[in-house]
């Protein structure tokens, strides 16, 4: 399961101030709390509050490199403010994100594919989010076809089926799990399937019990990579057990503790 | 028909054992299941040990002790024997001596009868206690005093005693067995519990015990091919080198005792051929002919991979 560490975003207020002010030290201490947390790679978000996007996202992966070598998920609506992080990226990136439009797949894909980096897809398109599985499921395809069509492994592809606050879209979350496990068929090597997380309690009182109780049942669906909070540790025990009884770890009685410790 | 090839994330841990020279003994450092040349690396030959205890071995078959002739007689002699015999790289020095239900020597004698050994040998050395919790806890840390400066391994460490030991180890700058009954999930917590007391975890051997041919050989085998998949993936409390008791588990069968030498030599080698095939990095043994079969062995297997 890929942790990617969700609180390197420009939404929330003392990271948008920090950016504005560089002060790098705040970013590389979220940074190292999330990788400690067990985060394998940091997703980075400028926000909306930028003046100079460009420049705020060479600036946040310079100084996140800096401290650590994860590997780091660029968020932007923007293809030009994604690409700014890519020439400057060190490890393998990961790009957020592309629809299924076909021009802006086109985009996303060739600098993918110019930066050897790997690409979330998004389960959606100009009309918006579907808000039936076989719709999901067509658009992810489209997605499969297209990363085909670049060359870009299916390995190197992330397809999440866009996860809708549980006061918005109750009666979809269901569906959310079944697209799931239908996106791990599309083809071999099964593409990796990721959702943000925290999308599903927003505005609710109770985050951190939905939050892990989605996942879980989402990992045992077949999800591989999930955009969250790393430093909510009830969130990240939940995970490794979900890990554990997947029989993807070795059972041993400190499991919490083995885990934190690879 | 394209070969379909395992991936490995994390190598095993290479674990240096004897004073920094030309004698010191690498084991470990594999990226691919025993022998599996075309998935990955074994930059390190499994490892053959001789096995002699520090008194007459008292429950041994006579076949096997005829074989040793006088030496056993005389530890020193012994070890020196085996070694000449064998041309093993690591001698095992278990102190049987002490155990209460055998001669129950002291701490200090036993000590006294392991420095007369270290001074006449000139390879690694292993050494095992006696298997008696209270006594090996007064015995275990003097042994390793006594040896500091030689980067030994010692053992055993047990879920249920593994503190003295551990502690003593990394005080003198040895390595480590851990020992877990044919358990993963015992192994890797216990691989935990000594690496919380700051014991460094590429300075451990585990020792998922020996099960002889016709003895629940094949648990043994599907546990460390278990951990070792694990220790691929990248879980790094099972990415030790494993060590295997050939020799104690295959004599004391039935089989070995009443075959007649041929019989029980026979029996060490097949169980050590197939915990060499499940993971073993270090075996030890008992019989000179059964340990210089296998030394051929391995070189016929490691050819493979030139």
């Amino acid at each position: 399961m890929l942790v990617i560490g969700e609180l390197i975003n420009g939404m929330f207020r003392d990271v948008a101030k920090a950016i504005q002010n560089r002060e790098s030290d705040i970013i590389q201490h979220l940074a190292e709390e999330q990788v400690s947390a067990g985060a394998k790679a940091l997703d980075i978000n400028i926000g909306p509050y930028s003046k100079d996007p460009k420049a705020d996202m060479k600036w946040l992966v310079e100084s996140i490199q800096k401290t650590t070598d994860v590997s780091l998920c660029l968020d932007s609506p923007r293809t030009d403010v994604i690409e700014e992080g890519l020439k400057v990226a060190k490890s393998k990136a990961i790009i957020n994100s592309t629809s299924a439009d076909d021009e802006e797949m086109d985009e996303v894909f060739t600098i993918a594919k110019k930066y050897k980096a790997q690409v979330i897809g998004l389960a959606m398109d100009k009309s918006g989010v579907p808000n039936d599985q076989s719709k999901r499921v067509e658009l992810a395809a489209k997605i499969i076809a297209k990363a085909m069509d670049f060359g870009i492994a299916t390995e190197d592809l992330y397809l999440d089926p866009i996860l809708l606050p549980i006061n918005v879209g109750q009666d979809q979350e269901k569906t959310i799990i079944e697209s799931i496990r239908e996106f791990r068929q599309l083809c071999t090597p099964a593409p990796n399937t990721i959702v943000g997380l925290s999308n599903i309690s927003q505005g609710t009182k109770t985050r951190s019990i939905i939050n892990r109780t989605f996942l879980t049942m989402a990992m045992a669906n077949g999800l591989s990579a999930a955009i969250l909070d790393p430093l909510d540790r009830d969130l990240m025990d939940a995970l490794i057990t979900a890990e554990l009884i997947l029989n993807k770890n070795i059972y041993c009685e400190s499991f919490l503790e083995a885990y934190r410790k690879k | 028909m394209e070969l379909l090839k395992e991936k490995c994330a994390s190598p095993i841990n290479e674990l240096l054992i004897g004073k920094i020279g030309p004698g010191a003994v690498k084991v470990g450092g594999q990226t691919c299941m025993p022998f599996l040349f075309q998935e990955g690396r074994m930059p390190n030959v499994p490892i053959v040990a001789v096995e002699i205890l520090d008194c007459e071995p008292a429950d041994w078959p006579e076949d096997l002790v005829k074989t040793l002739g006088l030496s056993v007689k005389d530890p020193v002699a012994w070890a020196k024997y085996a070694l000449a015999e064998t041309h093993a790289k690591i001698l095992c020095i278990r102190l049987q001596g002490a155990h209460p239900d055998w001669l129950n020597r002291s701490s200090d004698e036993t000590v006294s009868v392991l420095k007369s050994i270290a001074c006449a040998v000139d390879v690694p050395l292993i050494v095992i206690g006696c298997g008696d919790d209270e006594k090996d806890n007064d015995l275990m840390p003097k042994v390793s005093q006594t040896l500091k400066g030689h980067n030994a391994l010692l053992g055993m460490a047990s879920q249920n005693n593994y503190k003295t030991i551990a502690a003593t180890c990394l005080a003198d700058g040895h390595s480590l067995i851990t020992e877990s009954p044919i358990d993963v999930n015992i192994a890797k917590q216990l691989n935990i519990l000594v690496s919380d007391m700051g014991f460094d975890p590429t300075r451990i051997a585990m020792h998922p015990t020996t099960a002889s041919l016709g003895y629940g050989m094949e648990y043994t085998y599907s546990i460390m091919e278990r951990s070792r998949l694990a220790a691929f993936m990248g879980d790094k409390m099972l990415a030790m080198p494993f060590i295997l008791f050939i020799g104690q588990e295959t004599w004391r069968t039935k089989e070995s005792k009443d075959g007649g030498v041929a019989g029980g030599v026979n029996w060490e080698i097949s169980t050590a051929v197939s915990m060499l095939q499940a993971g073993a990095d270090i075996i030890v043994m008992r019989h000179p002919g059964a340990a210089k079969s296998m030394t051929k062995f391995i070189e016929l297997l490691m050819r493979r991979g030139k």
